[in-house]
C-alpha cells in the first residue's frame, strides 16, 4: 500500500512535467519551457544529492563542485572544437569519477561537523580553479557557441532538450530505484543508522559510502552537462558555494529519503526564486522593486523557516505521512 | 638581499592574514567543539564588524569609537541571534544547523545591503598609523604591522584565559564532554552564549582589523568564513592552540604561496603555461595542505582530546 502512494505520486509528478512544454505551447509561452527545463536539471542534481544526504546521511555542502565539473567539460572541449555532446559528456564523467574517488576517500576519513566543512573546502577550492582558468573565461566565464551535438537528440530545440533532460530524469530515477532496493541500497541505508554494527556484521562500510559518494557525485556531473547546454554560458559561479546551499535546501525542502522528494524541492525553489526575481507580485508602492532587487532575503527567511519548520519535506506533506529513514 | 627582503615582508603579509583568521577561527572552534553546532553564519559577523567600523568612523571620525561599535556591536549581534534563534538548534541535526545559517547569511548578506548601500564602504588607515616601517631596508605599512601586535595580544590574552582561569578550565572541559560539564552544576547553557558572543566579538574585531586593506560589502564574510574552516580543520575542532597553529599555517602558506609559486614555476616552465598554472595552483595549496593532514591526521593537528 505504501509503495502504491509513493509509485502514484511519482508517476503524477513526472506526467506532470512531461506536459509542461504542451501547456507552455497552449498559453504561448515558450519561457515556461526553459524555466521548467532550469527546474529539471537542478532536480536531477538534487537527486543525485539526495542519495548521499537522505539515504547515506552524509552532509555534502560541495556538490555544485560536480555540477560545475559537468559544465566545464562542455565548455572547456566545446571552445577547443570538440563538440560531441558524448565525448563532452565522457569526459566529464570521467574526470568527475576521478576527482570524487579522491575527495571522497578523504572527506569520509571523517564525519559529521568535519564532512560538511571538508566537502564545502573543496568545492572552494575548485571555485578558484575554475576562477584561475583563464584561457576559458577566469572569473567572466565563457559564452558557448553552440549546445552539443547529443545525436540522435537535437538539443537544439529547446522542447527536444527538455524531453532530454526529463528522460535522464527519469532513467535515472529508475535506475536509483532498482539500486536502491539492491543489497547495496540496504547496507547504506543500514550504514547511516549504524556504522559500527553495520562493520561488524562484515559489510565494508567505507566501500558502500564511497559508491554512494561517486554515484551521487555523476549524476551531478549529468545536470552541469545539460545545466551548460541550457543556459549555453559556463563561469565559476557554478561552484560558488551558495549553489552547493541550494542543493541541500532543495532535497530537504522536497523531503529527504525519498526518490521523488528532491524533484518536488527543485520545483518549488526555483519556481519562488523565479517569483521573487522577475514576477509580477502586485505589491504597493515599490514593493515589486525592493523584492526583485533583495529577492535573497526573502529566500533566507523561506529557508531559514524550511529548516525550522518543514521536518518531512514537502512530499511528506502531500503524501501525509513521515519520510521513509 | 632583496628577494631575502621581499621573502620576509611576505612572512609578515602571511602572519598578518594568520592573526586575522585565528581571530575568526578561535571563536568558530569553540562552538564547533562546545555546542557541536555548525555556524556557517560566522562569516556575517567578521562582514558585520567592518561595516560597524566604516559607518562608525564616518560619522565620528574617530577609529577608536569605530573600533568600539565593531567589537560592541558585534557582542550585542551575537548575543541576540545566539539566544533569539541559534540556542534552539543545538540539539538539532547537524543538517538543520547548516540550512539555518546558510538562510541567515543570505539574510545578513541583503540586510547590509539594504541598511548600507549596494556600493563598496571603505575605512581609512587610522593617522597615528598611516607610515611605514623599515624591514630589511623595505618599506612596511606600519598598519599591518599593527594588525600582527594586535592579532598577537589577542591571542596570548585568550591563551591566559583558556589555560590559566577558571572559565577557560569550564570552557575546555565543556568542549571535552559537556554533558558532564552540567551535570556537575556549571550553566552549560549560560556558558554556550558566552562562548557564541565572544566568537561574535572576536569575528567582528577580525573584520575591523581587515576593513582598511579590503572594499566592504556584502558577501564579504565568505570567503573567509571558507579559509577559516580550512583552518579549524587543519588544527582540530575545539582546539584554541589548534586554530592559533592552523591560523598561522594557513595565512604564511596561503601568502608565499602566492607570492613566490608563480616566481618558481617562472623559472622551470614556459612563461605561458606557468602564468596561467601559478596563480591557480597557489590558490589551491592549502587546501592541499588540508588534504595531506586529513588523509594522516583526520581530528586535525591538535585534536582536543589529545591535548588533555
Amino acid at each position: 500500500m505504501k509503495w502504491n502512494v509513493t509509485a502514484i505520486a511519482t508517476v503524477v509528478i513526472l506526467a506532470g512535467l512531461a506536459l509542461v512544454p504542451v501547456a507552455a505551447h497552449a498559453i504561448g509561452d515558450l519561457f515556461y519551457v526553459t524555466l521548467f527545463s532550469r527546474i529539471l536539471i537542478f532536480a536531477l542534481a538534487g537527486v543525485g544529492l539526495n542519495l548521499l544526504l537522505g539515504y547515506g546521511g552524509m552532509v555534502s555542502f560541495g556538490h555544485a563542485l560536480y555540477v560545475a565539473i559537468g559544465a566545464y567539460s562542455v565548455g572547456i572541449l566545446s571552445v577547443s572544437g570538440i563538440t560531441s555532446g558524448w565525448i563532452q559528456l565522457s569526459c566529464g564523467l570521467a574526470f568527475g569519477g576521478v576527482v570524487s574517488i579522491i575527495i571522497g576517500l578523504i572527506c569520509l576519513r571523517t564525519t559529521g561537523m568535519t564532512f560538511i566543512m571538508i566537502t564545502l573546502a573543496f568545492a572552494q577550492m575548485f571555485y578558484f580553479v575554475a576562477v584561475g582558468l583563464k584561457r576559458f573565461g577566469g572569473d567572466e566565464g565563457i559564452s558557448l557557441p553552440a549546445r552539443s551535438l547529443l545525436p540522435p537528440f537535437d538539443l537544439h530545440h529547446n522542447i527536444v532538450l527538455y524531453y532530454t533532460i526529463l528522460t535522464v530524469l527519469v532513467a535515472v530515477l529508475w535506475g536509483l530505484q532498482r539500486i536502491l532496493s539492491s543489497r547495496f541500497g540496504l547496507a547504506l541505508r543500514g550504514t547511516k543508522l549504524n556504522q559500527v554494527r553495520m562493520r561488524s556484521l562484515g559489510f565494508q562500510t567505507l566501500r558502500v559510502q564511497l559508491i554512494a559518494y561517486v554515484l551521487s557525485a555523476l549524476i551531478c556531473v549529468i545536470a552541469g552537462f545539460f545545466l551548460a547546454n541550457l543556459t549555453r554560458f559556463v563561469s565559476p559561479s557554478y561552484v560558488h558555494w551558495s549553489i552547493s546551499g541550494e542543493l541541500i535546501v532543495i532535497v530537504v525542502l522536497g523531503g529527504m529519503g525519498t526518490l521523488i522528494g528532491p524533484v518536488l524541492g527543485a520545483i518549488a525553489l526555483i519556481s519562488l526564486e523565479e517569483l521573487l526575481t522577475s514576477g509580477l507580485l502586485h505589491l504597493p508602492g515599490a514593493g515589486d522593486a525592493f523584492v526583485h532587487r533583495h529577492w535573497k532575503l526573502l529566500l533566507g527567511i523561506f529557508i531559514v523557516g524550511v529548516a525550522i519548520f518543514l521536518q518531512k519535506g514537502l512530499y511528506g506533506i502531500i503524501v501525509g505521512r513521515r519520510t521513509a529513514p | 638581499m632583496q628577494l631575502m627582503a621581499l621573502f620576509v615582508i611576505q612572512l609578515l603579509n602571511g602572519l598578518q592574514l594568520g592573526v586575522t583568521l585565528f581571530l575568526m577561527a578561535s571563536g568558530l572552534t569553540l562552538v564547533f567543539g562546545i555546542m557541536n553546532f555548525v555556524n556557517l553564519a560566522h562569516g556575517s559577523f567578521f562582514m558585520c564588524g567592518a561595516y560597524f567600523a566604516a559607518v562608525t568612523f564616518a560619522a565620528t571620525d574617530s577609529f577608536l569609537l569605530a573600533g568600539a561599535a565593531a567589537i560592541l556591536g558585534t557582542v550585542v549581534l551575537g548575543l541576540l541571534i545566539e539566544i533569539g534563534a541559534l540556542s534552539s538548534l543545538y540539539s538539532r541535526d547537524h543538517l538543520i544547523q547548516v540550512l539555518c545559517t546558510f538562510g541567515l547569511i543570505l539574510i545578513f548578506n541583503e540586510l547590509v545591503q539594504i541598511i548600507w548601500g549596494l556600493d563598496s564602504l571603505y575605512l581609512n588607515v587610522p593617522q597615528v598609523l598611516s607610515g611605514t616601517i623599515s624591514i630589511l631596508g623595505q618599506p612596511y605599512p606600519l598598519y599591518r604591522a599593527a594588525v600582527i601586535i594586535v592579532g598577537l595580544a589577542v591571542a596570548l590574552a585568550l591563551y591566559i584565559m583558556i589555560h590559566r582561569r577558571r572559565v577557560g578550565m569550564l570552557i575546555r572541559a565543556g568542549a571535552f564532554d559537556p554533558v558532564m560539564v552540567s551535570a556537575l552544576g556549571v550553566n552549560i547553557t549560560r556558558l554556550n552564549t558566552l562562548v557564541f558572543a565572544v566568537g561574535a566579538g572576536l569575528a567582528g574585531l577580525a573584520g575591523l582589523l581587515a576593513a582598511p586593506m579590503t572594499s566592504i560589502e556584502s558577501g564579504m564574510g565568505e570567503p573567509v568564513l571558507i579559509l577559516t574552516l580550512v583552518v579549524i580543520v587543519t588544527g582540530g575542532i575545539g582546539s584554541i592552540r589548534g586554530a592559533f597553529y592552523g591560523a598561522i599555517i594557513v595565512g604564511i602558506i596561503d601568502t608565499i604561496g602566492r607570492a613566490f609559486l608563480p616566481l618558481a614555476f617562472m623559472s622551470v616552465m614556459p612563461p605561458a603555461f606557468a602564468q596561467s598554472a601559478g596563480p591557480a595552483i597557489a590558490s589551491m595549496l592549502i587546501y592541499l595542505l588540508m588534504a595531506v593532514i586529513l588523509a594522516f591526521r583526520p581530528q586535525g593537528l591538535f585534536p582536543v582530546r589529545a591535548a588533555t
